[in-house]
C-alpha cells in the first residue's frame, strides 16, 4: 500500500456520481465535494455499452 | 381527464430527484397521477400500468426523460409542466457559476487532490464507473445495488492491488476522517475502527458507541456480499489491515450476518494478527469460531458496541439484557399489558433497517418461537405477501418490493404510516415494534411522521376496546441534525416507549406481548 492513496487521516476531496442529495451532505460536513453531470452511457443502450467497453479494454 | 405525456431526449436526473420531483407534482392542484421518470424498460411498465404509455416513450432510450401526467383539465396541466421544469432546473448542489463536468477526467481536473468517488448510478452502470475511479488511484464507496458479485468481485481484486478502499456495492453507510458517507450519524471521532457488512448494523454500533463516550476512528462499509464465499471477505480482510496500521484505531469492531465457513476462518485469522482488542458479531451465528480464534464475539449489536467500550476501559466484556432493573421493566411491561383483550397476543414489527430487523427474529425466535418475515430465518417463515402480517412478524420495509419507485421508508414514511394503521386494526395485534433511523439521509423529523398515525391506530383501537403498544428504538445521536433527545421527547409524549437499543425494544416488546410470561426465560439469558 503506498501512503499517498491512504485516505486516513487525511482531508477528504470527494467527487459524486449520482444522487444530487449526498453532496449536500458532505458539504454540510464542510468536505470538498464536486458533482459530475452523469448520463447513462451509449444513451443507455447496454449492448452498445459492452462494445464501447470491449473497444477500451 | 386529460393526459399529457413528453418525452426529453438526452436528459439525464438521477432517481431519487425524480420520485421527489413526482411527489411534488401528485400534490399539484387538480392532477391525478404523474410520473416523471427515465425511460429504463422498468419505467416503461410503470407507465403502461398508469396508462400513459405512448409510443414515443416505447422508443425512447434509458437517457430519455419522460414527463406524464394525468390532470382533471389541461390548465392544471399546464400549471404541473411549469412546476416540473422549476424542479428540473433547481439542481441542489450547483451553485451559481459553478462548473459542472461531464466526466469522472474532468471532475479530477476541477479537483485534482479528490480522493474518494461517491457513485450512486444504478446498477447496470457502476461497474463502469467504479472501475474508471479505482484505475485513477481513488478510493471507492458505491452505494448502487444490483451489481454481479462477479463485478463485485472484480472491483475489489482491483481495489486490493491498487491499496485503495472499495466500499460496496450496497454500501449505504461508512465514516472516514469523522465524515458520514451515505446514511449515517454523526458521532464522536476517536480510537474504535469499525469494518461492516451490515448498514444499519454499523449505525447501531456507532451509536451506542457515541452513546458510551467513546468515538469513531474509522467505519468501513463493505456492502452485504463481502463474506460471501465468492467474495471471501477481500474487503473486510483489507479493513482490517488498514485498522491495524492506523495508530489512531485502539480497537476493531467486526459486523457481518454469519460468513462463508472458510471465509469466516480468513477473517478471523486477519483479526487475529491485528494485534489490537477486536470484538466480532456475526449475527445469528455461533460464537464458538469466533473464540477460537481468540477474539470477542457478541450477539447483539449493543453487546457488540459495550463489548468493545468494555475492552477500551480494560474491563471484562458483559452482556445486556435491559439497561433498567428487572422490577422496573416487568412492572412497565404489565402496565402496558394489562388492558390487552385475549385476543391480543402479536408482535408486529414495523422496521426500515435490515440489520435491525434480522436482530429483531434472531432475538425474537427463541422466546416466541415462529416470527414471519419477508426475510425470515428460515425460508418456512416466509411472509405469503409482505405487505401482510401473519401471527409473529417483522417485517423489513427498506427491501425491494417496498422501495421500487419510490425512496427508502427512512426517507419516505407513506407506507410504515398506512402500515402502522393496518395493523392497529388487526384485533391481534399486542405490540407495534420499531426502529426510528435519524442521521444523514433520513427524514429530517422521523417522530413527526410517526406520531399522526400511531395516535390514529391507538384511537381507532381504543373504539373497540383495545389498547396498543408502541416500543420503539431510535438509531442516532444528540449530534445529529434531528436530534435523538428531541426525536426521543416527541415519540415519548405520544406514548411510545423508546429503548436504548434494538435488543432491548425487542425484548420488550416481547414481554408486553406476552404479559411478562416470558419473564423468567427472558432473564435466564443473563445467568
Amino acid at each position: 500500500m503506498t501512503d499517498d492513496k491512504n485516505i486516513f487521516n487525511k482531508e477528504l476531496k470527494v467527487i459524486n456520481i449520482g444522487i444530487d442529495t449526498f453532496p449536500k451532505d458532505l458539504k454540510a460536513q464542510g468536505v470538498d465535494v464536486i458533482s459530475v453531470d452523469w448520463r447513462p452511457p451509449a444513451g443507455g443502450d447496454l449492448d452498445m455499452l459492452k462494445l464501447l467497453e470491449k473497444l477500451e479494454g | 381527464m386529460t393526459k399529457r405525456v413528453i418525452v426529453k431526449t438526452d436528459t439525464y436526473r438521477d432517481s431519487v430527484i425524480l420520485m421527489r420531483i413526482s411527489n411534488s407534482i401528485t400534490e399539484v392542484e387538480g392532477v391525478q397521477q404523474a410520473a416523471i421518470v427515465m425511460a429504463t424498460a422498468l419505467n416503461k411498465d410503470l407507465l403502461e400500468n398508469l396508462d400513459l404509455l405512448i409510443e414515443d416513450v416505447v422508443e425512447a432510450t434509458p437517457s430519455d426523460l419522460v414527463i406524464a401526467i394525468e390532470a382533471k383539465d389541461e390548465a392544471s396541466i399546464e400549471v404541473a409542466l411549469l412546476e416540473v421544469d422549476r424542479l428540473l432546473t433547481t439542481r441542489e448542489t450547483s451553485e451559481e457559476g459553478e462548473v459542472i463536468p461531464k466526466t469522472l477526467s474532468s471532475a479530477i481536473r476541477e479537483l485534482p487532490n479528490a480522493n474518494l468517488v461517491m457513485i450512486s448510478v444504478p446498477g447496470e452502470y457502476a461497474s463502469r464507473e467504479a472501475t474508471k475511479a479505482l484505475r485513477r488511484g481513488l478510493n471507492v464507496f458505491l452505494f448502487s445495488s444490483n451489481v454481479s458479485i462477479e463485478d463485485e468481485v472484480k472491483l475489489k481484486q482491483l481495489a486490493v492491488e491498487n491499496g485503495l478502499l472499495m466500499m460496496g456495492p450496497d454500501c449505504g453507510t461508512a465514516i472516514i476522517n469523522n465524515v458520514v458517507l451515505g446514511f449515517g450519524n454523526s458521532v464522536r471521532k476517536g480510537t474504535i475502527g469499525i469494518v461492516s457488512a451490515a448498514g444499519t448494523g454499523l449505525q447501531q454500533v456507532s451509536t451506542i458507541i457515541h452513546d458510551e463516550d467513546f468515538g469513531i476512528s474509522q467505519a468501513i462499509g463493505i456492502g452485504g456480499n463481502d463474506l460471501s464465499k465468492d467474495v471471501g471477505g477481500l474487503m473486510m480482510i483489507e479493513g482490517i489491515k488498514r485498522l491495524a496500521e492506523d495508530s489512531a484505531t485502539e480497537a476493531i469492531v467486526l459486523i457481518s450476518k454469519p460468513p462463508d465457513k472458510e471465509v469466516s476462518n480468513r477473517v478471523l485469522e486477519a483479526a487475529k494478527r491485528s494485534n489490537k482488542p477486536v470484538v466480532v458479531i456475526f449475527l445469528g451465528g455461533t460464537s464458538e469460531e469466533i473464540e477460537r480464534h481468540s477474539v470477542v464475539s457478541a450477539a447483539t449489536l449493543e453487546d457488540t458496541s459495550k463489548a468493545v467500550c468494555a475492552l477500551m476501559k480494560g474491563k471484562q466484556p458483559t452482556r445486556t439484557i435491559f439497561t433498567a432493573e428487572r422490577n422496573e421493566v416487568v412492572a412497565l411491561a404489565d402496565s402496558e399489558s394489562k388492558e390487552f383483550t385475549s385476543d391480543q397476543q402479536f408482535i408486529r414489527g414495523l422496521y426500515t433497517g435490515g440489520t435491525l430487523c434480522s436482530e429483531a427474529l434472531v432475538i425474537l425466535s427463541p422466546l416466541l418461537g415462529t416470527i414471519y418475515s419477508n426475510s425470515p430465518l428460515k425460508q418456512e417463515y416466509n411472509l405469503e405477501n409482505s405487505s401482510m402480517s401473519k401471527d409473529h412478524t417483522c417485517v423489513d420495509m427498506g427491501s425491494e418490493e417496498f422501495t421500487v419507485g419510490r425512496p427508502h421508508p427512512m426517507i419516505d414514511y407513506t407506507l410504515r404510516k398506512q402500515r402502522i394503521i393496518r395493523e392497529g386494526e388487526d384485533p391481534k395485534t399486542a405490540v407495534i415494534l420499531l426502529d426510528v433511523v435519524i442521521g444523514y439521509g433520513s427524514h429530517d423529523n422521523p417522530a413527526g411522521e410517526l406520531i399522526p398515525p400511531i395516535k390514529e391506530a391507538r384511537d381507532a383501537a381504543k373504539k373497540e376496546g383495545r389498547r396498543l403498544s408502541f416500543v420503539a428504538n431510535i438509531v442516532g445521536t444528540d449530534l445529529d441534525h434531528q436530534n435523538l433527545r428531541k426525536q426521543q421527547k416527541q415519540l415519548e409524549e405520544a406514548g411510545v416507549i423508546v429503548m436504548p437499543s434494538n435488543a432491548q425494544a425487542v425484548r420488550l416488546a416481547a414481554l408486553i406481548a406476552t404479559k411478562g410470561t416470558i419473564a423468567d426465560l427472558l432473564f435466564e439469558e443473563d445467568t
